[in-house]
């Protein structure tokens, strides 16, 4: 019986020395993972790092006010934004002004409204679908609906209608989920002291989705402002010397909606117009137009992840 | 009664255990597993009894911030397992798992049972047929599945599942095995399956199994121990502890007063 | 009729001054209720904008390329390997534009499908908490880098140090292109295949680790396998999305639409020849105008089987658990 024992203890002691061999051995494969792993995630992110800074050297000279302030010019030296600033933040003006109320308006349906049936179903294809199709498929869109079909020309305004199509299912994606975190609770709260629907939606479910609806229009905004297969597509020009006309005038009624109409270029245009060209001193120009767009939109898109972040760890229900 | 000669096949020793968050789930736990005997932990839920459990294959190590204080020796090695040196993985190969809820994995069957021996590198075809059959078996799983060894294992039953990792479990030939009740998803004859399978076992291995369920361990186990907010209460033979408890806190548990 | 009234004068205190009080509130009723159908009305039509959306998208691509078809026979369209519509002896085979669409997406799939993939299990398996914490908000901060920087970064800075090691290598060419392509990719499918890969209940990683699994063996045998239709989900939106990807390839990649699977070379995709022709200046309605309707409804009908088929396995990841 004791030496029954004792030879166990040795098989067991024995099996064990395997088993550890055979361990240290497989752990030389998590190892090796672990490092190709790191190695594939910094590749990623060093690559756009080295991507930020190459921009941000090779545009480094023109880093100043006259950049900002000088219209584009045959002499790149002299060539400036100031056409292509003005006019990106034209467009996302109008584009800001189609695509919120319409997708937030869509997104209140579809999750306050809608009946779940297939009329829900198909608008909600639709949306999920639309947010795949590629850019430049809006810019086609936008060429023969808006510029041809509806005679809006190459204007501020087409550019903005078309990047408010494009941007609309982030809007009403985010608007969705943002509605979705409510509790069942508010609403119930709100119908029990006699509210109608569209005061429970008013008062209550578009009050307390703000900050998620936020995250999305400026996810969806910063997109915007990037995007320039749409705009070329539509046929935009490359080389405006001009202003569009002021939205506000000095005289009554103060407002005018010329500009809506007018030729205009943004900045992304402007930075693919300078990278075309053959000549070298061009590309400088396209480096700093480029190193500006990323600081914006990174600047957008953070401020949106920070704040959905935020929104995350406040909610109290 | 305990008997003196029967080999102990682990212990724990001064026994704490902290969650990442501070909370001490575990307090001062000395409590010995006899060899191919099964030992129950039961207890009101939040007592500590799945916590204790899962120090003995070093689960609490997935998650960062779980710290163990004191020893679990294995025996006849006389190895602590807790201690930094050893590697949870080791420990892990020494001692196998069976969870509350059958969890298979997105594999066929004979993958299912396969996996602990591929893990260790074992690509014999034979021996893993021969290995996967004896573990079916002992599982007594295998008639019940002989002809479809390579379907999914999500389109068995859910006793079933159990029994697969069981199966999954046994196919190592661990020295221990843990159950963490078992039962508890599983209607009435998938659970007189399982005791039945426990008991056969034991010919074979040590079985620490968690229950919720007081009928049971009085059913299966040998040894009992009752536990409450992190401390072992008491301990002893399982009729011992049904019949005749020392202390006054378990005749309540035991007796429907409390839990 | 006459119970009904019976009874409503019978409920109500029945006396005139009541009645009086009541009318004014139904009054306000039928209007709030009024209101309240022209409000769900408009929310409708918000709602409905997507539907028309699409419906313009397919409308507009159909009406254009039935314009662009009465002058090409589809056979044509489908078979030539020459795409030279606005030159004086015009063809119109859309397979060269097909074939550089085709072979930058496959370079920036052989960069971002296995980068992408390790990372994620990366990410998933093996980095802490924290660190997975910092590192995939940067992800979705660089998916919205706007692809145009991409396109100078290819241009400039990528394929002079290809011209570096291979010298031969044309400034304009699908290599670099379909390189910076996928490192644009990376983070987009590192982010959905992680995602896919967190949502593998953790009872199953304890089942793996039960066994005596490292963690290496617990991330390939276990839980890839189980997130498998949500990977390769990722995968088949991003091969939709290099598929129509414009500005990289437009600045890059070249306009010549050659019929070449040679990565070393260059040419043009249907995204670059679209920008290459709204560029010029084309009359409404000619041949060349059509013919980037016809090449657009190409790539929609591309990237819309991609989607689709990219939404069902998707889909299916979520129904699993």
């Amino acid at each position: 019986m004791n030496s029954n024992i004792q030879k166990n203890k040795a098989s067991v002691i024995e099996n064990l020395d395997a088993v550890r061999a055979m361990i240290k051995r497989h752990k030389r494969n998590d190892i090796l993972f672990a490092t190709i792993g790191l190695i594939a995630i910094m590749f990623g992110l060093l690559a756009l790092l080295t991507l930020f800074v190459d921009l941000v050297m090779d545009g480094y000279p023109r880093f100043n006010i006259q950049f900002f302030s000088d219209f584009p010019s045959r002499r790149a030296g002299s060539a400036g934004l100031l056409s292509a600033w003005v006019g990106s933040l034209l467009v996302m003006l109008v584009t800001f002004l189609t695509a919120v109320p319409i997708g937030v308006a869509a997104g209140l349906y579809l999750e306050e409204y809608a009946p779940k049936n297939w009329f829900s179903d198909l608008i909600e294809i639709n949306v999920s679908n639309l947010a795949g199709v590629p850019s430049i498929i809006y810019g086609l869109l936008a060429l023969g609906l808006f510029v041809y079909g509806l005679n809006l020309g190459q204007s501020i305004l087409t550019a903005g209608l078309t990047l408010g199509l494009l941007i609309l299912p982030i809007v009403i994606v985010s608007t969705r989920e943002a509605i979705r975190a409510i509790p069942i609770a508010i609403r119930e709260a709100a119908y029990a002291v006699g509210a109608t629907k569209w005061q429970v939606v008013k008062d209550h479910i578009v009050k307390y989705s703000q900050g998620g609806i936020l995250t999305g229009v400026i996810i969806g905004m910063s997109r915007a402002l990037g995007e320039t297969a749409p705009i070329i597509t539509i046929g935009a020009l490359t080389f405006i010397a001009f202003l569009p006309p002021s939205p506000i005038t000095t005289e009554v009624p103060f407002i005018n909606f010329e500009w809506l109409s007018s030729s205009f270029t943004v900045l992304p245009i402007q930075m693919f117009n300078w990278l075309s060209r053959p000549d070298h001193a061009f590309h400088i120009n396209a480096a700093a137009t480029g190193a500006i767009i990323i600081v914006v939109t990174l600047l957008m898109n953070g401020t949106a992840i920070w704040l959905r972040y935020k929104i995350r760890k406040n909610i109290k229900w | 009664m305990i008997n003196a000669t029967t080999p102990i096949k682990a212990e724990s020793k001064d026994l704490n255990f902290f969650y990442s968050n501070g909370t001490q789930a575990l307090k001062g736990i000395n409590m010995p597993l006899y060899e191919n005997k099964i030992t129950a932990l039961i207890g009101p839920s939040g007592c500590g009894k799945s916590t204790f459990l899962r120090c003995f294959n070093r689960m609490h190590d997935l998650y960062p911030g779980n710290r163990y204080e004191g020893q679990i020796i294995m025996h006849p090695d006389n190895t602590n397992i807790l201690e930094k040196g050893v590697d949870p993985i080791e420990v892990r190969m020494r001692i196998s798992m069976v969870f509350q809820k059958p969890n298979p994995f997105p594999k066929s069957i004979y993958e299912n049972v396969a996996y602990g021996l591929r893990v260790r590198g074992e690509s014999n075809k034979r021996l893993l047929d021969d290995k996967v059959e004896e573990a079916l078996k002992g599982a007594a799983l295998w008639n019940e599945v002989k002809d479809r060894l390579q379907d999914l294992a999500f389109n068995l039953s859910g006793g079933q599942q159990q029994r697969l990792c069981i199966a999954r479990a046994l196919a190592t030939d661990p020295e221990i095995m843990l159950f963490d009740e078992p039962t508890s998803a599983l209607d009435p004859i998938a659970t007189a399956n399982i005791e039945e399978l426990m008991s056969e076992l034991r010919n074979k291995l040590t079985i620490l199994v968690v229950t919720h369920n007081m009928q049971q361990a009085a059913r299966i186990s040998d040894y009992t121990a009752y536990m409450y907010l992190g401390d072992l209460i008491e301990y002893g033979d399982t009729d011992m502890i049904f019949t005749r408890p020392t202390r006054k806190e378990t005749e309540d548990y035991i007796t429907g007063k409390f839990g | 009729m006459m119970s009904a009234t019976n009874k409503v004068s019978k409920n109500s205190s029945s006396t005139t001054a009541s009645l009086t009080t009541v009318s004014p509130r139904l009054a306000k009723n039928v209007q709030r209720h009024f209101k309240e159908r022209v409000i769900e009305f408009i929310l409708m039509l918000a709602a409905l904008s997507a539907v028309f959306t699409t419906f313009a998208i397919v409308a507009i691509l159909l009406y254009e390329s039935l314009g662009f078809f009465k002058t090409v026979s589809i056979v044509e369209f489908f078979t030539s390997k020459e795409w030279t519509p606005l030159f004086e002896d015009a063809h119109y085979g859309i397979m060269p534009l097909v074939a550089g669409t085709l072979t930058t997406s496959a370079v920036a799939l052989a960069v971002a499908i296995p980068v992408g993939t390790i990372a994620a299990i990366y990410l998933s398996e093996f980095a802490s908490h924290r660190a997975r914490e910092i590192v995939k908000p940067i992800l979705e901060l660089l998916v919205g880098v706007p692809t145009i920087v991409f396109g100078y970064f290819a241009l400039l800075f990528v394929t002079p140090i290809l011209q570096k090691i291979y010298p031969e290598l044309p400034g304009f060419n699908m290599l670099s292109a379909g390189i910076v392509m996928g490192i644009m990719i990376i983070p987009y499918i590192a982010s959905i295949a992680e995602d896919a890969m967190r949502a593998v209940p953790m009872s199953m990683r304890e089942g793996s680790y039960a066994m005596g699994a490292t963690r290496f063996q617990t991330a390939i045998r276990v839980v890839t396998p189980a997130a498998v239709s949500g990977i390769v989900a990722a995968y088949i939106l991003g091969i939709s999305r290099a598929v129509g990807e414009t500005m990289v390839v437009a600045v890059a990649a070249g306009q010549q639409p050659t019929f070449t699977f040679d990565p070393t070379e260059g040419a043009a995709t249907i995204t670059a020849y679209i920008v290459q022709v709204a560029m010029g200046d084309l009359p409404h309605a000619s041949i060349g105008y059509q013919s980037i309707f016809a090449a657009g409804l190409v790539l929609f009908a591309m990237t819309l089987c991609f989607n689709i088929l990219g939404h069902i396995v998707r889909k299916k990841y979520r129904e699993q658990y």
